[in-house]
């Protein structure tokens, strides 16, 4: 595995000095790194384990156990189709097997340019504008199917642009 | 803002506050006050971009210094969002966009004429109602824990004081902390999260275990999938639950108090950081608070998308650094807790309640509710009903209340067919049990529960197979895989009920379903796994004909499961157009050679074959001519 380079290194133990006052630091540490550096890979646990003394072993366990924390990178654009019981029974399983067919991967998986990670949300509390769909932030409301293609392409362009 | 460091000083500064409120809302100011629904709902119905609208066509207009404009927490009423009302007149306009942000301005601020258009349409009367307390979906209900939620700015600390604010706190100072949790308990106050545990009995169990540190945790980690209480009040009024937290703290000697929010939950994490901050300049949170010696700090901790951690000891051992997963009890968190020191864990709309019980007193919040179960509660009312939104009424109104009175009844003219409570713990209730009153006990003896407040109307396209086998996906996922009858008693259960649904179930699979149940029931460890079966055991209870016609007709009644039902295109409604062929993404439409009577082209017809049963060419067919069947 490559090894990271010095600037990544520093990053991550800025983060992990941020919380050095904090009794058990280790959710937000990898909050953190997960929000400024996208993943926490093998690599990066190793630091954090050489900057506070808890084990790669702990700490795999805690990344692997919260949806998250990835320890692959996710794409560029995170399309989150929420699950919650209020979008599902409007239909929100059509939505996310269109976004599904039209990308060519499964819930949970990304794109091979990188463009796209389609997930599958477990209730983003927008009940009242079921089905929801959440790009980066951005909430898409009461999505129907015919809209995907649309959405897809905007972001494609956007990211050609 | 200035600090203020005594109690004298707090009851000024409430004086002055709620002078400012009141003008605003009476118009004493005359001024003209425009707030727009902040939640996450408007929010992404582009709420921020009318407000900005608004603010540029005021200031053109020279308006700006008679007219404020800010956001205010949610409204409630989400299906009809982007809210905007105006005061003092108290007009509400919905489903506003920016084009309409002009005509606002011109006919209503600088003409004082009511934008007819732009008023809310009662469904049933055909009535347009321009003010928000007479609409109906408003009338049944009673704000307690809502409190401030959709008047007050939940970022500006002189709202929520001139609404309140922490002249609970300020009462439980007065008093000794026993006063405090006896207060409590005479309020009937169960906790909001699910379990309706008394929260004064938690609290008391708190009190008397000695130790040299304890805390108080507020559960924001509500992970039940259509329910969103505690994301509005965090968002709505911050301060409210802040406040609570304060007086636990005081009540059982604590001071420090973590709140473990949902990361889901962006806006409401933002909102509470500024409210603690705030809370922390004016000093009244920190060291010697108002002068009487007590001391008390906040924390936040986010969580990383685990269901499970919405139990309270999985909590904690998250806030520890640690994997989600449940401890098991005794002892329980009152006793060793939080870093094992004595802790309680309250839920966001429990602590949202504690403030209003110390201002009005334990009578006047336990006059409203039912024997058992006292106050009101907040549900997310959602699903197939015409007024989605987050609802506060007082125990004991009925589901029928709820569903008809509030909700507006179900869209479409479709019929009732069952409303879910509880999330994934919880089960269905069928229309004969409509009239029930809500309240912890009655729900549970039902066959249901109240959970911390989902309520989901479910009409007859919905599948009660489907939804079984949807909250049992959810619970598969979400199970912490600690102990083994959770772990693997829910995937066999999803096993067989994906086969059900695949049309490939027998009927002795419904007699292991059960049996399986009691085993996860009886034997796992914490409440995730103690009602994971309850959405099976409910709908088997209330439709096992529908289980059936799965198993043995290989039908499904409610055309949900994808094996078990096909599209067909009517040929003599089909007018030709070749709308559905092109968007097939399985090219299974073709043209056949026949030609319906009075139509110029031949119909189309659906190779059930090929079909993936998407359903885009009956979504795309203007003509009516796609069924399922």
């Amino acid at each position: 595995m490559a090894r990271l380079q010095e600037a990544a290194v520093k990053q991550i133990e800025e983060i992990c000095d941020r919380y050095c006052d904090e009794k058990t630091p280790l959710m937000m540490i990898l909050s953190d790194i997960q929000n400024e550096y996208g993943y926490i890979p093998l690599e990066v646990q190793e630091i954090v384990s050489a900057k506070t003394g808890i084990s790669v072993a702990e700490i795999y366990g805690v990344v692997t156990f919260y949806s998250f924390f990835s320890l692959t990178p996710k794409g560029k654009y995170v399309i989150g189709c929420c699950l919650g019981t209020a979008c599902y029974v409007k239909g929100a399983q059509k939505v996310i097997d269109r976004f599904s067919e039209l990308l060519g991967i499964r819930p949970g998986e990304t794109t091979e340019d990188g463009l796209f990670t389609l997930d599958a949300l477990r209730c983003i509390g927008a009940c009242g504008i079921a089905p929801a769909v959440s790009i980066n932030g951005k909430v898409y409301p009461k999505v129907e199917t015919g809209q995907v293609e649309g959405i897809i392409e905007s972001y494609r362009k956007e990211a050609s642009a | 803002m200035n600090r203020i460091n005594t109690v004298e000083e707090l009851e000024k500064k409430i004086a002055d506050c709620t002078g400012c409120v009141d003008s605003k809302l009476t118009g004493a100011d005359e001024k003209r006050h425009i707030v727009l629904c902040g939640g996450t709902g408007c929010l992404s119905s582009n709420s921020k971009e009318i407000m900005e609208k608004f603010k540029a066509v005021l200031d053109e207009k020279g308006l700006s210094d008679k007219v404020t404009v800010n956001l205010v927490g949610c409204f409630g009423f989400c299906s009809q969002g982007p809210f905007v009302k105006i005061y003092p007149e108290n007009t509400l306009y919905r489903m506003v966009s920016e084009a309409d942000v002009e005509d606002i301005v011109e006919q209503d601020i600088i003409n004082n004429t009511i934008v007819e258009r732009l008023l809310y349409v009662e469904p049933v009367t055909g009535d347009k109602v321009s003010s928000q307390e007479d609409i109906n979906f408003y009338k049944k209900q009673r704000r307690v824990a809502l409190h401030g939620c959709g008047v007050i700015n939940p970022e500006e600390i002189d709202e929520a004081l001139g609404m309140g604010a922490f002249q609970g706190l300020k009462k439980a100072l007065s008093m000794t902390p026993q006063e405090v949790v006896q207060e409590i308990l005479e309020s009937g106050l169960r906790g909001r999260g699910g379990g309706g545990f008394p929260a004064g009995r938690k609290w008391s169990f708190a009190q008397a275990s000695e130790s040299d540190e304890k805390y108080v945790v507020c559960n924001g980690d509500e992970g039940d999938p259509g329910a969103f209480m505690d994301r509005s009040i965090l968002e709505g009024n911050p301060l409210a639950v802040i406040e609570g937290m304060m007086i636990a703290g005081y009540a059982i000697g604590a001071s420090n108090g973590y709140f473990y929010v949902r990361a889901e939950y962006p806006i409401a994490v933002s909102r509470l950081k500024i409210a603690i901050k705030q809370a922390r300049e004016a000093g009244l949170l920190g060291e010697n608070i108002l002068g009487t010696g007590f001391n008390f700090d906040c924390h936040i901790r986010l969580g990383a998308g685990a269901f499970v951690c919405g139990e309270e000891t999985a909590l904690l051992n998250s806030i520890e650094g640690k994997r989600g997963m449940p401890r098991p009890r005794p002892p329980f968190p009152a006793v060793k807790g939080l870093w094992q020191k004595p802790t309680i864990v309250n839920n966001v709309e429990t602590l949202a309640c504690v403030p209003f019980i110390m201002r009005e007193g334990a009578a006047e919040f336990a006059k409203v509710g039912t024997e058992g179960s006292k106050g009101t509660k907040v549900f997310a009312l959602g699903g197939k009903v015409n007024n989605v939104g987050l609802v506060e009424v007082p125990m004991g109104t009925t589901l029928r209340e709820l569903v008809y009175d509030i909700g507006g009844g179900i869209p479409g003219g479709k019929k009732f067919k069952a409303i879910q409570t509880g999330g994934p713990s919880g089960g269905c209730l069928t229309g004969k049990y409509l009239d029930e009153p809500i309240d912890f006990d009655n729900l549970v003896k039902k066959g249901s529960m109240m959970g911390s407040g989902g309520a989901i109307v479910m009409d007859e396209d919905n599948c009660m197979v489907d939804v079984a086998k949807f909250y049992m996906e959810f619970i598969c996922d979400e199970s912490c895989g600690k102990c083994s009858p959770c772990r693997i008693g829910t995937k066999r259960i999803l096993e067989i009920l994906t086969r059900i649904t695949e049309g490939n179930g027998t009927l002795e699979d419904l007699d292991v379903l059960e049996e399986l149940s009691t085993t996860i029931q009886k034997n796992s460890l914490c409440a995730l796994g103690q009602t994971a079966a309850n959405p099976v055991n409910s709908t088997l209870k209330h439709f096992r004909e529908e289980y059936i016609a799965h198993i043995v007709d290989k039908k499904c009644p409610a055309h949900v499961c994808k094996n078990l039902m096909l599209y067909k295109i009517d040929p003599d409604k089909c007018i030709g157009c070749g709308m559905c062929a092109r968007n097939c993404p399985a090219g299974c439409i073709e043209r056949t050679d026949y030609i319906p009577e009075g139509h110029k082209l031949a119909s189309f017809k659906i190779d059930p074959e090929k079909c993936v049963k998407c359903g885009l060419c009956m979504s795309n067919c203007k003509f009516k001519a796609i069924d399922k069947e």
